[in-house]
């Protein structure tokens, strides 16, 4: 066993409902990782600036507003930008089913919406990542 | 005797522990022994008389129905209007107004980081122009209006009132309230922008404002709701909101004011879903709690300020994304609930929330709910028909205890103005909210349709408000428009004037009203007010 996984769950976009991304955070710790919140409000340049400050392996994203797709591709652009291309992009929230492919294809890892599991993202995460 | 017999066969049979959200445990029989150190007269007493565990009026819905009332808002100011208009013939007798999230930020319409947001979740208000058009032809002397809005509240309320006095309506007739409620914002919902102290000046400065020129409006709604719905339990929901409230009057208080001068004019909005009779007993043991600390702690003479007013909705929280039609009948007994437990206003919300808009069908259901709770099943008849049940009394005593408890609970930590500053508060919101969420997935708390009794059904889609990018134009347009055509040397000076009462101190509404009057854009007040207030900083802590 390596060190433990780096997360940082963000909420980008002006919607405050952070109630999803909190929960998700803790079931994060409680399964033994690294978990840094951004809080609510966050641009994707600052969800990228954390993500390279904190040396994460996954980025989590928690939208709700119906704003993912346009979120989603200015993160994927800037994450290349900034030579952060390895970390693994999650998304979580409100996502239309027809949406999941699309976000694929932008790089997204995987799209867990409302009602995942837990143990369904822990999993992902701990088989994905390289220990 | 006939317990001491049930106790016996109890020992035969093996039950179940019941445990409540609150963490009281539920005998399966209550009798006598358990109110006997009830005294009736001093706990329970008449309706609409001190503590008013009963009911804050003598005659109850028997003598005036609660108000109905459902949340609406449309991308422009005018859809709003055409909605408004049709609730008002549908029956409604209260007007609930969603902002989109740029509004409640204190962001102009053309904003680049209002991009995508404009008119999402509510109508978009960038200037007093917007509140004439929602407003227009609504006799804002007949209908009481709620506006959901916080840190925007001095502004919106401003505007409000500009609205009344163009149609002839003197601030001291209009009627409605504010949800005004910050504290709530930095715990869940999250529309903060100014820090944690001048935001809840401004909360004061509207208090002093309605208390000297509009006694019949609410200047403020306190939320429990919105810390249920982040995740707390019910006593958490309590206990919040009263220290909230507390701090809010407390405020005042040090600026002179006389509690019974405001305190009658504060109301509380609170969430119901979850066990029916742990709901009932928690308002009916908050209604009392409340009486005592506005009598003994805050001094007050006045009956009306000891008595809680509230506004009482089915929460969103409850319902599921499966089997939506099972909403329904949740909703149904949220109402019953509500009017089980005296609310003043009932909100419900609609079945088809959890995964769309709301559809005018959805929202119509949602009314005929309540309407049938008052002319059919005889909620309207007689007050608070629960009291004396010897499970509802001691379940209300239970709760007023685990709620004082809870109470002290922050007070030791420093108090919530403290415990919300640095993020104690939210951290606990959020541990119970994981506990819920493990609960439910690990099927040891149980929801129909989700983990128990659960079908194989077409998965659904999740609809969002059709965003339409030449909405937000139009807005934008309109806005540029007022722009153009308004006094420009007027607004410099409204808000020269604006900059200078925040730097003094000064109650902020009259220089308010002037730059909303000056047609003043939402943005320009808020990052005048930013220049003297600063932003809040969000504590994060897991």
């Amino acid at each position: 066993m390596g060190s433990p996984i780096r997360v940082l769950i963000a909420k980008p976009g002006l919607d405050g409902h952070d109630r999803g991304a909190k929960v998700v955070a803790i079931a994060l710790k409680e399964a033994g990782m690294e978990v840094i919140y951004t809080g609510l409000r966050q641009s994707v340049e600052q969800i990228t600036s954390a993500a390279l400050q904190e040396d994460v392996q996954v980025i989590g994203l928690s939208i709700l507003s119906g704003a993912h797709m346009p979120i989603t591709k200015k993160l994927m652009k800037m994450m290349k930008e900034e030579g952060l291309d390895e970390a693994m992009v999650l998304i979580g929230g409100n996502i239309p089913r027809n949406d999941v492919k699309k976000l694929k294809a932008l790089g997204v890892r995987e799209v867990f919406p409302t009602g995942s599991k837990f143990d369904d993202i822990v999993k992902f995460i701990q088989s994905n990542i390289p220990n | 005797m006939v317990v001491s017999k049930v106790r016996e066969m109890k020992k035969k049979v093996e039950l179940p522990d019941v445990v409540l959200e609150s963490g009281i445990k539920v005998k399966p029989i209550y009798g006598p022994e358990d109110v006997k150190d009830i005294d009736f007269e001093k706990d329970i007493g008449q309706p609409g008389e001190y503590p008013f565990t009963r009911g804050i009026h003598k005659y109850m819905y028997r003598f005036r129905p609660f108000t109905m009332r459902q949340y609406s808002g449309f991308a422009t100011a005018k859809e709003t209007n055409k909605r408004f208009k049709y609730l008002i013939k549908q029956g409604q007798t209260g007007l609930n107004v969603a902002f989109d999230l740029p509004t409640q930020c204190g962001l102009d319409s053309d904003d680049p980081l209002a991009e995508g947001e404009v008119g999402r979740v509510g109508m978009a208000i960038d200037t007093l122009k917007d509140m004439e058009d929602a407003f227009k032809g609504i006799p804002i002397d007949k209908i009481g209006t709620s506006l959901t809005i916080n840190s925007m509240a001095p502004i919106m309320l401003a505007m409000y009132m500009t609205v009344a006095e163009k149609q002839g309506v003197p601030a001291n007739e209009v009627r409605g309230t504010l949800q005004n409620d910050i504290l709530k914002e930095y715990i869940g919902r999250g529309t903060w922008v100014f820090p944690v102290e001048p935001s809840i000046k401004l909360i004061g400065d509207t208090i002093e404002y309605c208390s000297k020129h509009a006694p019949k409006y609410y200047p403020v709604s306190v939320c429990g709701y919105h810390i249920r719905e982040s995740g707390a339990n019910p006593v958490q929901e309590i206990a919040y909101a009263f220290l909230i409230a507390k701090a809010y009057i407390q405020h005042v208080l040090d600026r002179g004011l006389d509690v019974d001068d405001f305190v009658p004019r504060f109301s509380f909005n609170f969430d119901i879903h979850g066990n029916l009779f742990e709901q009932i007993a928690k308002f009916r043991a908050a209604r009392r709690l409340w009486a005592k600390i506005v009598k003994e702690d805050l001094g007050a003479k006045n009956p009306k300020s000891m008595q809680m007013k509230m506004i009482a909705g089915g929460g969103g929280g409850g319902l599921t994304i499966e089997q939506p039609e099972n909403n329904i009948v949740r909703g149904a007994y949220y109402a019953l609930i509500s009017a089980l437990s005296g609310t003043q206003t009932m909100a419900l919300c609609s079945y088809d929330e959890a995964y769309t808009i709301p559809s005018e069908k959805a929202a119509v259901i949602s009314l005929r709910t309540m309407q049938i709770l008052l002319d059919e099943m005889g909620l309207q008849d007689t007050v608070d028909p629960m009291a004396g049940s010897y499970y509802i009394e001691s379940l209300t005593c239970e709760l007023e205890k685990l709620i004082c408890e809870m109470m002290d609970k922050v007070e030791k930590k420093g108090g919530i103005v403290k415990a919300v500053s640095d993020g104690y508060i939210q951290s606990e919101v959020a541990r119970q909210a994981f506990l819920l969420e493990k609960g439910i997935q690990e099927g040891k708390i149980i929801k129909v349709g989700v983990n128990k009794y659960r079908e194989e059904e077409e998965e659904r889609e999740i609809e969002f408000h059709d965003y339409k990018a030449e909405k937000a134009e139009k807005q934008i347009k309109r806005l540029n428009k007022v722009k153009k055509e308004r006094d420009d040397s007027k607004v410099s000076k409204a808000l020269k004037a604006l900059k200078k009462a925040a730097e003094a101190g000064d109650n902020m509404m009259d220089t308010v009203i002037d730059a909303v009057r000056a047609y003043a854009t939402v943005g320009e007040i808020t990052a005048t007010m930013k220049e003297v207030y600063g932003e809040f900083k969000e504590p994060v802590r897991l």
